[in-house]
């Protein structure tokens, strides 16, 4: 048996407030499986468990601000119960009737006979999470990624590939959504269309589902307010909403004024807590170095000709991968200084400073950043950046990049000097793209450029190791079709 | 596509990319990227959405005739 903790989101958080429970009592759970939705002082994020199990309690109600170690929920291990039941996830007594039959129906098809617990563990959370978006079950997908770990790819070919569930599956989950999901179940959705839901005010709970296995589409919720009006969000003040029937539209439901204003202050406040404390307590050193991207802009270029829209790159993919790649090569500048002593990360999580619409920043990781292929390191980057912006942001995004690049200077300034992120070692910064005149050979010609800087600690390096990896970048930059 | 279908097309995008633009003020001479902080990223979803929505595509050497709203409007009423 184990508990459910408020995790620590970053290290200047101290207390999180649940804002919604995506478990129930008797609810089976992985490990990695999205669980609840934490607000801290800079965002909201979805926060995984890190234990397996049947949820026998919920400890902390919606709307409570806890420490972070707090026990959020009850999590009892029963093996032989998670033996059965490991490859399906049974929303409850309902569920748990038909899972037999639809278990079967679905296993039918393709499953290994890998042991669930293997299975779970090669399922990386932000996939396990697309699959649960998209419905699908991972347990019957034969992955393709190192180890044979199922990737986004996987879960997506299985989602279009999948023939229509088993018909017990459908009319019991079918069910589920249009008897309204009891407040606090997992509701199947995208990103995009809980957060359509939370503008428009409807309650994704009450929207009947026609996506995959009843997921709630954009669609779903759009029908859903100009079909009936009346729709009221589940938990402010529907009394209120309900008087208004002669209200043309709803309007959509924003933060009131000062609640917005009360959440950058305490953002602010946040940010402001933990720079100082950074730059108290680590020596920083500043190098900068111009990166000469001419035939980097023009293989993009070149590449983004022959491509539709969707998966054209921009600059700062390029700029990520060969900083990761250099961080590799120079580990000083990647991992945590702790208890005095510096810890080298074999992996490269790279953080990217995300500035919110509303104000404030955060810096969530593209994890793995240096082995990832270019084009699926920018399909992550734009992930990443819409759900920092929508408030879905995941516990380990926020809490383990090992080295983290700002890319401010993309609206506007030609350099930027970053504070480093504790217990972080370094921030690279990156200044925006100009074109300016470039000595080569004796020759002046004009070139597109950008400012890259590096602030770094200098308790674990110097100017010299520095310089050396933002040296580094600008010569992968020179060989942009290895990247 | 008239210029009205273009603008209401471009409003709408934008909408969905950067919910906080108001539009009461908007001048159409704003730079997509300095005046309305779309950083190219957002930008990218820009040019996206409004290829889902109008079927117009905006190949990249486009770019900068769209760095305004004035200049997105143009570009689809022109094409779409």
């Amino acid at each position: 048996m184990g508990d459910f903790r408020m995790p620590s989101l970053g290290a200047d958080m101290e207390h999180g407030k649940m804002v919604e429970w995506l478990i129930k009592p008797g609810d089976y759970v992985h490990r990695g499986d999205v669980v609840a939705v934490v607000d801290t002082d800079k965002t909201v994020m979805d926060v995984e468990s890190f234990e397996e199990g049947v949820v026998a309690e919920l400890l902390v109600d919606v709307g409570t601000t806890v420490p972070i170690g707090t026990p959020l929920a009850r999590i009892t291990q029963t093996p032989d119960d998670g033996a059965g039941q490991a490859g399906g996830r049974p929303a409850g007594p309902l569920a748990k009737a038909a899972s037999g039959t639809a278990e079967a129906a679905v296993t039918a098809g393709a499953v290994e006979p890998a042991g669930a617990a293997a299975a779970a563990a090669q399922v990386p959370p932000p996939v396990r999470h697309l699959a649960h978006q998209l419905g699908v079950e991972t347990a019957g997908i034969r992955g393709t990624g190192r180890h044979g770990a199922v990737t986004r790819a996987d879960v997506e070919h299985a989602a279009a590939a999948r023939p229509r569930p088993a018909a017990p599956a459908v009319p019991a989950a079918a069910a589920v959504h249009a008897a309204r999901v009891p407040h606090g179940a997992r509701v199947r959705s995208s990103p995009r269309a809980r957060r359509l839901a939370d503008q428009l005010g409807v309650d994704i709970g009450s929207v009947p589902g026609t996506g995959p296995d009843g997921a709630v589409t954009e669609a779903d919720i759009q029908r859903a307010v100009s079909g009936h009006r009346a729709a009221v969000p589940a938990e402010e003040a529907p009394a209120e909403e309900a008087a208004l029937p002669g209200a043309e539209a709803l309007p959509p439901k924003e933060t009131p004024p000062s609640e917005a204003q009360d959440r950058l202050s305490s953002l602010r406040r946040a940010i402001g807590a933990l720079m100082s404390r950074s730059k108290k307590s680590i020596p920083h050193y500043y190098v900068s170095t111009t990166l000469d991207l001419r035939a980097a802009i023009a293989w993009m270029q070149q590449v983004n000709e022959q491509r539709p829209v969707a998966s054209r790159l921009v600059p700062s993919a390029l700029l990520l991968k060969a900083t990761a790649l250099a961080a590799r090569e120079v580990p000083e500048v990647n991992g945590f200084f702790t208890d005095g002593v510096f810890r080298p990360s074999s992996s490269v999580h790279l953080g990217v400073a995300v500035a919110l619409r509303h104000g404030g920043l955060v810096a969530p990781a593209i994890h793995d950043a240096d082995t990832l292929a270019l084009d699926v390191l920018m399909q992550q980057l734009r992930d990443l950046v819409s759900r920092a912006r929508a408030g879905r942001l995941q516990r380990a995004e926020m809490a383990d990049p090992t080295l983290t690049v700002t890319n401010l200077g993309d609206l506007g300034v030609e350099a930027v000097y970053g504070v480093i992120y504790p217990p972080q070692v370094a921030m690279v910064g990156l200044g925006k793209l100009v074109e300016q005149p470039w000595a080569h050979d004796g020759m002046l010609g004009v070139r597109p450029a950008v400012t890259a800087t590096l602030s770094a600690d200098h308790r674990v390096s110097d100017g010299l190791r520095g310089g050396r990896f933002l040296a580094r970048i600008d010569e992968l930059l020179q060989k942009p079709e290895e990247l | 596509m008239n210029e009205q279908d273009a603008r209401e097309a471009v409003h709408t995008a934008i909408g969905q990319v950067a919910p906080d633009v108001d539009f009461d003020g908007l001048d159409e001479g704003s730079r997509l990227r300095q005046d309305l902080e779309l950083d190219s990223l957002d930008f990218l979803r820009l040019v996206e959405t409004i290829n889902e929505a109008t079927g117009v595509d905006i190949p990249e050497r486009d770019y900068t005739a769209v760095a305004t709203v004035k200049g997105m409007i143009d570009y689809l009423a022109a094409r779409g």
